[in-house]
């Protein structure tokens, strides 16, 4: 795909008829059907110009919350702006945005380039802004080659590119994205991620509420993420932030694959860091302000654990090995310190343990941290 | 030999295949081809049996006949028109605007469906007709001396019968295509900026042409073919093609 934006079409554009620069902001935006509150007050900002995707189990609630943003659910309680300006009560088509969703919606009876003008026609554009707009969304997506084809002569990604298309011509304020991909395999999807990701490397000013519940999007596209669960914010932070350093159970069993281990606190280390006792292992790990005898668990990712020691890695625990599963690119070492479940992931084990081997797992301190089981934001 | 065993039963096959057809082509003769050609041959031919154009042609040239054509064209466009235009209107509240009851009133609405037309005209006759509900009270309360409400014995009350019993002819498949309508559609079309007339005009009615068409087909034949309704309102002048022919068969 190849993604050119002409920097003076893009700014012919922009003053057209919607700022292209904006945020979204919940204030304590709460939604209920029927009585029963699928979403709980929820506070939380996209910037200006950034990607937040918003992630969570099914029923967690942030489709609910994308859908309020839209104008689809009427929230029960709270506001929605969009742009700094209150628009709780206006209209889907007064909100300046668009979306792209995970079965395309593309008009079946209308041609791609008339899917792509049609936002462009329903907001009063300019015959030849339209034209304009529509090449060049076209463009952007790399599919300006099949804008005289019907939506049903593509294959699913080709729609879904379409439907990106027909949502940046409108040049909206917010993009959103709820579950875009989820309908495409899983090379598809690759590529697409990558796609999506150049798309906001070319639009910079473009600001994404992304909505999925696939953790490896999320990663590879936001700057930040927020983690729904059961209707409630229960984390948010910037993307490595919470992925190296999650704030609880939930965040880190979530987002990626986490060892949790039972730690007990045992005191302070060097600035930013506590000295705890894991089993009958003494580690240091990051952290402040934890009191001594506390109960947490060490939370450490797999791929940051290894067989050799050195320096900077110098935290080390006795493990038992009970599975070995070779991947191709990876190997998975499933072993046991105690009562609890080890899992490592090295890319080259030059000698693959054994089943039932003593192993020796080491790890820096300032890839581990502590968290508190039932915390929540 | 197993060539044999093979070809056999293929060939039984499709000589059984061949005289499957037999029994829906004898009952579309019984039924429907040989009341036509009886038809046909009343029309067509002479005392004697032999053809003959001319008794049709007098027919077809006579000023009943073209009367009755223009009148059953007329009622038939403007009834078929009416039902569209509510039909269409009732099926997208119901389909997108639904309201508490929204189904029982389709419901309501199907009834009429199963009512002989004629009963719709006799109800309309005890509303609008002149001794009906709405004369009584208007003359009552203006004082007047004659009914002012009239035009149920015009082609008019005609009109308003036929869309009202044969509306939902095209309000059931409208409901039906609207239902399948993707609701997606809809949303992304009013975020990229359409108002709901651009919405209905250019997502939801392409969407639902088909069963507009077969729906408005239908109405369009069924009221070309009304003689209850006519018949009941027994407006002067008002002699469509079912009417003629019943005169003149009896």
């Amino acid at each position: 795909m190849s993604i050119a934006v002409p920097a003076a079409s893009a700014r012919a554009a922009a003053g057209a008829e919607t700022a292209t620069r904006s945020n979204v902001a919940f204030d304590r935006v709460s939604v209920a059907y029927r009585g029963a509150v699928v979403l709980k007050p929820l506070t939380l900002e996209v910037a200006a110009g950034e990607i937040l995707a918003m992630i969570g189990p099914s029923g967690s609630g942030k489709t609910t919350a994308l859908r309020a943003v839209a104008g689809f659910v009427r929230p029960a309680g709270g506001r929605i702006l969009i742009g700094g300006r209150d628009a709780t009560n206006l209209p889907p088509y007064e909100r300046g945005l668009a979306m792209v969703i995970q079965n395309y919606a593309l008009f079946p009876h209308m041609r791609v380039a008339e899917n792509v003008a049609f936002g462009l026609r329903a907001r009063g554009a300019a015959k030849d802004l339209t034209a304009e707009r529509v090449e060049e969304s076209l463009r952007i997506v790399g599919m300006p080659q099949y804008a005289r084809r019907f939506p049903r002569e593509l294959s699913g990604g080709q729609q879904q590119r379409v439907a990106i298309a027909r949502a940046l011509a409108v040049r909206p304020r917010v993009l959103l994205l709820d579950e875009p991909l989820s309908a495409l395999d899983a090379q598809i999807r690759r590529s697409m991620v990558e796609e999506i990701a150049k798309l906001d490397a070319d639009l910079p000013d473009l600001t994404i509420l992304y909505v999925t519940h696939d953790q490896s999007e999320a990663l590879t596209l936001a700057d930040r993420i927020a983690i729904l669960r059961d209707g409630e914010l229960c984390a948010v932070g910037r993307t490595d932030d919470l992925y190296h350093r999650p704030p609880n159970r939930f965040a880190a069993e979530f987002l990626g694959r986490a060892n949790l281990l039972p730690a007990v606190v045992e005191g302070e280390a060097e600035k930013g860091f506590v000295r705890v006792r894991v089993g009958e292992a003494k580690l240091v790990v990051a952290g402040r302000d934890e009191p001594a005898g506390a109960q947490r668990l060490l939370c450490v990712r797999p791929q940051n654990l290894t067989l050799a020691g050195d320096a900077e890695r110098s935290n080390r625990i006795f493990a038992v090995v009970r599975e070995i599963r070779w991947q191709g690119e990876l190997t998975h070492l499933v072993a046991e310190v105690g009562d609890a479940v080890l899992r490592v992931v090295a890319t080259r084990l030059p000698n693959p343990p054994k089943r039932r081997d003593r192993l020796e797992v080491f790890f820096a301190p300032a890839d581990a941290n502590l968290i508190v089981e039932d915390a929540v934001v | 030999m197993s060539e044999a065993v093979a070809v056999a039963p293929r060939a039984a096959r499709l000589n059984l295949g061949a005289y499957w057809v037999a029994p829906p082509l004898i009952v579309l003769a019984l039924l429907f081809l040989y009341p036509l050609a009886l038809i046909a041959r009343a029309a067509l031919a002479d005392d004697s049996g032999a053809l003959n154009f001319a008794a049709a042609l007098d027919v077809l040239n006579s000023r009943a006949f073209l009367n009755a054509l223009l009148n059953t064209a007329e009622i038939a466009l403007a009834s078929t028109a009416g039902c569209m235009a509510l039909g269409l209107t009732l099926a997208l509240i119901l389909a997108f605007a639904p309201f508490p009851g929204a189904g029982f009133v389709a419901r309501v609405i199907d009834t009429f469906l199963a009512l002989p037309t004629f009963l719709v005209t006799l109800a309309f006759t005890f509303l609008y007709g002149s001794a009906g509900i709405l004369n009584g009270v208007v003359t009552s309360s203006l004082g007047l001396e004659h009914p002012p409400i009239d035009f149920l014995y015009s082609a008019w009350g005609v009109i308003l019968a036929e869309v009202t019993v044969y509306t939902p002819f095209v309000l059931r498949p409208l409901l039906a295509a609207f239902s399948l309508v993707d609701r997606s559609q809809i949303e992304v079309a009013s975020l990229l900026g359409a108002r709901p007339l651009r919405i209905v005009r250019e997502i939801i009615l392409p969407a639902a042409l088909p069963a507009a068409i077969a729906g408005g087909s239908l109405c369009l034949l069924l009221t070309v073919n009304e003689f209850g309704i006519v018949l009941f309102i027994g407006a002067k002048g008002v002699i469509t093609l079912p009417l003629l022919i019943y005169s003149k068969a009896i």
